[in-house]
């Protein structure tokens, strides 16, 4: 076990360099100069430019700009953006409010993904099998942005439950409506992965044997049923806590919530790159350590799973 | 025509405030006027400044308006009528205009309490030419004789000091220009003139994320993408006392996030309604909605540089593309009235604003415009092609224009979208554009000769056309060496009058300010740079 977590520790490595060149080069080909466009629509002054160029390290080849980048990231520096501030403290900012946001959404849609998958996949052609398959269905097929404008206008243009946008995005009650939109596709998926997985195993021996031992019902649901039945659905809550934080543009758009979707988009318009390389570095470590996390977690839901 | 625009607010306003008093039962003043409160705060959607907050490093409207509030120049514009007026500066006299007096009132203060002198207005000119300062803005000083030395075009400055500043005494300095330039003092009115207290040159990057300024508003926090807070200075000794208590400048990433929330009171007063509201803000707010001309132009730019579109000839095709897009049907429809037919260079409201100037050109007759292309010996290749930024919501006119073309002369026109603006600029600076652009000019100032000299003089910074006229060059030229800054606007009219005939570029329409406001402010104006007069808005007690 232990062995096993250093292995996948150390195969984070290379990783974690190639994710950072492979970001580092996308940042660099993206086509227009950055600090002309500081000008706006103005002419750009040469001899600002340069200068602009020089202090970001801008004027040197691309493989210096990234050693330079690395050098600095090994000392704790993460640069610093166009507006002269760190690209750390940017993240400080953002992130605390994206991971409250995704946080939120992940408890939402694990909690009641699982239950209405469980509700609809014990049995299977029901009335409420039926309405759960429909909802679903229906959330799959509304894009989110759509569902976030029809949330915003019925709870708080309408019934005026809540303030359109997120006031303050460090108050995590405020939070809740977009993290309710943000989680709401993943939830379907949920409960549909859940409800597919619990179905073919209602049917399975061991099913068979704990109800002819005669468990309790409630025993053989939770211990023996739905633990088995997790092991996709823990898959797929993994990398979509790592979605979560890096793919709500949308959402943090729309109810004005300043986390890392925000910065992250405005950064790339601006080919800002230390900000946008910090941020998906922090991005990818984040998929990384819950792709690890899944892993072992597949261990202790099913005791034929060891690792060595 | 701004006069009428102007009545109709004004009626509107007076609606406005009726409802508000009739809705607030405790206000029994009977005047026209609901009830305010000099104490409170407003809120307005502006969004995270791109540059650190120093006067000559702000261009974007994000870090422009805040920097506008915190510092108060020698002079700005009137909001009301974008007329000149006197702030920091009791007089600015020249006799020559090339060497001005200066005379600052005394009494003005910063926000820590240090003296506004002559010298704060120096030492801020100097530090934001200097190249070495990375300020983006710099070029505002290009004027001022001595600039070469801090900035020269390429190598390292000679000098900290422009030679054509001069501090006599605390209350008193002189500027002296490298040439004439007789509207100088419009000039001053823009941000990178502010003054600069001392403390600022011991940490300027400090200073950034801090600033201390000597404007109707000081500096509370900043809430790096949520919102920066500044309350009213006590001790402004400016014409324009704020009536509120302070601008809470509140981050937007989207314009329909504001909206959401202008609409229910939690934003007051926002800057531009988005595209997708045009059509129902107007139901929507009543008479909280705002139609102000603001001081910008939309225009359609040729390649003059380019072997086909350089001959004299080609002149007529472009009078006739003028005359071949119907701008009062797109500026209707596509445009959803946001914007105004131009008819001239310049835009309306600005002082030095001539209806007309574009002449028959800007008017759409199909007939005219076909016989026009064909007598200039039609479009290179019979196809146009116009270059534009796609995150800029331009597509849909341009789409619109090309039709409009296409349907009225038979010329194929299609749109070259880059995807950004920055690959757009980078494209049009460095002449790798086929035949026609996208481009536009927001004042710098409200005067007439921001929209000429700036731009279609030769060689200007902003003449992207290659365009060179040498009578347009000898108008502008006398212009600036008039006496009077009357004389000057009058002089560049001239000149204006001279670009139909080469029509290096095709004015559009003038853009409008189309926002709104709350229901928690009253007496909400706006300017022709498209802001609210921040210290005349009135938050209801």
């Amino acid at each position: 076990m232990g062995s096993y977590v250093l292995r996948r520790v150390l195969q984070m490595i290379p990783v974690f360099f190639g994710t950072t060149l492979l970001i580092f080069l996308m940042v660099y080909t993206l086509p227009g100069d950055p600090v002309s466009a500081l000008f706006g629509e103005k002419a750009a002054d040469p001899a600002v430019v340069a200068s602009i160029k020089h202090k970001y390290y801008l004027d040197q080849p691309i493989w210096k700009q990234y050693l330079h980048y690395m050098g600095n990231l090994f000392q704790g520096d993460f640069g610093t953006s166009f507006t002269g501030r760190p690209v750390s403290d940017i993240m400080a900012d953002a992130f605390p409010v994206t991971i409250r946001l995704a946080l939120l959404a992940f408890v939402f849609e694990m909690v009641f993904g699982l239950l209405l998958g469980l509700v609809s996949g014990l049995k299977r052609g029901s009335v409420r099998d039926t309405l759960v398959l429909i909802l679903t269905l229906l959330v799959i097929s509304i894009p989110v942005f759509v569902l976030a404008y029809i949330a915003q206008t019925v709870f708080a243009t309408n019934l005026g439950w809540v303030t359109p946008t997120v006031q303050d995005s460090k108050d995590l009650s405020q939070l809740i409506l977009p993290a309710i939109v943000l989680g709401s596709l993943s939830l379907a998926y949920v409960a549909r992965l859940t409800r597919t997985s619990i179905g073919e195993n209602l049917r399975a021996d061991y099913m068979r044997t704990a109800v002819a031992k005669g468990l309790p019902r409630r025993t053989i649901v939770t211990r023996h049923l739905l633990r088995n039945s997790l092991i996709p659905v823990v898959t797929f809550l993994g990398t979509d806590l790592g979605a979560l934080m890096g793919g709500a543009i949308v959402t943090e758009g729309i109810f004005n919530v300043q986390g890392v979707g925000n910065v992250l988009y405005r950064a790339i318009n601006q080919k800002e790159g230390p900000t946008v390389v910090g941020i998906v570095t922090v991005l990818v470590i984040v998929y990384l350590v819950a792709s690890l996390v899944v892993d072992l977690l597949y261990a202790v839901l099913d005791p034929r799973i060891r690792y060595a | 025509m701004p006069v009428a625009t102007r009545a109709r607010w004004v009626l509107a306003a007076a609606t406005s405030v009726a409802l508000v008093a009739g809705g607030c039962s405790s206000s029994d003043d009977g005047g026209s006027s609901g009830s305010s409160d000099s104490s409170k705060t407003f809120s307005y959607q502006s969004s995270e400044p791109q540059n650190p907050l120093q006067p000559a490093n702000a261009n974007e409207t994000g870090g422009g308006r805040i920097i506008q509030n915190l510092f108060k120049g020698l002079v700005d514009y009137d909001p009301s009528n974008a007329k000149i007026r006197m702030q920091v500066a009791d007089t600015i006299e020249t006799s020559d205009s090339q060497t001005f007096t200066i005379t600052l009132k005394d009494g003005w203060k910063f926000h820590d309490g240090t003296p506004v002198h002559a010298k704060n207005f120096v030492d801020a000119w100097n530090w934001g030419a200097t190249t070495a300062n990375n300020q983006i803005n710099s070029s505002w000083f290009s004027d001022i004789e001595g600039y070469q030395d801090v900035h020269p075009a390429s190598g390292q400055p000679t000098s900290d000091k422009m030679s054509g500043l001069t501090v006599v005494d605390d209350l008193h300095f002189t500027v002296k220009l490298s040439g004439k330039v007789s509207y100088f003092e419009y000039k001053l009115g823009y941000i990178a003139f502010s003054p600069l207290p001392d403390a600022f040159f011991g940490d300027p990057a400090g200073y950034g994320q801090k600033p201390v300024g000597n404007g109707p508003y000081q500096f509370v926090s900043w809430d790096h993408n949520q919102q920066l807070t500044t309350k009213a200075f006590p001790d402004y000794q400016g014409v324009d006392k704020p009536k509120n208590g302070g601008v809470v400048f509140k981050m937007y990433s989207t314009a329909e996030a504001a909206y959401a929330d202008l609409q229910s009171n939690n934003l007051d007063v926002m800057d531009q309604v988005p595209p997708s509201a045009l059509a129902t803000y107007k139901a929507d707010l009543g008479d909280r909605a705002v139609d102000e001309p603001q001081g910008a132009i939309q225009n359609i730019g040729f390649t003059l540089y380019q072997a086909d579109w350089a001959s004299p000839d080609k002149a007529k095709v472009r009078q006739g593309l003028s005359m071949a897009i119907d701008r009062d049907t797109i500026t209707k429809t596509v445009l959803q009235g946001s914007r105004k037919p131009a008819t001239a260079w310049v835009a309306e409201g600005v002082e030095g604003y001539k209806d007309g100037q574009c002449g028959e050109f800007c008017t759409f007759d199909a007939a005219k415009a076909k016989q026009l292309i064909t007598e200039g010996g039609g479009v290179p290749g019979n196809r146009l092609t116009i270059t534009y930024n796609a995150d800029g919501g331009h597509k849909e006119w341009v789409d619109a224009v090309c039709n409009s073309i296409r349907q009225s002369t038979g010329v194929d026109c299609v749109g070259d979208p880059k995807p950004d603006f920055k690959t757009a600029r980078a494209a049009i600076t460095g002449h790798q554009i086929d035949g026609a652009f996208r481009t536009g000019w927001v004042q710098d100032y409200p005067l007439n000769a921001n929209f000429l000299a700036d731009v279609y003089r030769t060689g200007a910074a902003s003449n992207d056309f290659g365009y060179s006229n040498p009578q347009f060059d000898q108008l502008a030229t006398q212009a600036d060496q008039a006496a009077s800054v009357a004389d000057s606007v009058t002089g560049y009219q001239q000149a204006e009058a001279v670009l139909p005939s080469g029509m290096p570029a095709i004015p559009l329409w003038y853009y409008r300010t189309t926002s709104g406001y709350s229901t928690k402010v009253q007496n909400v104006k706006f300017d022709s740079f498209g802001n609210p007069a921040w210290t005349q808005v009135e938050v209801i007690g």
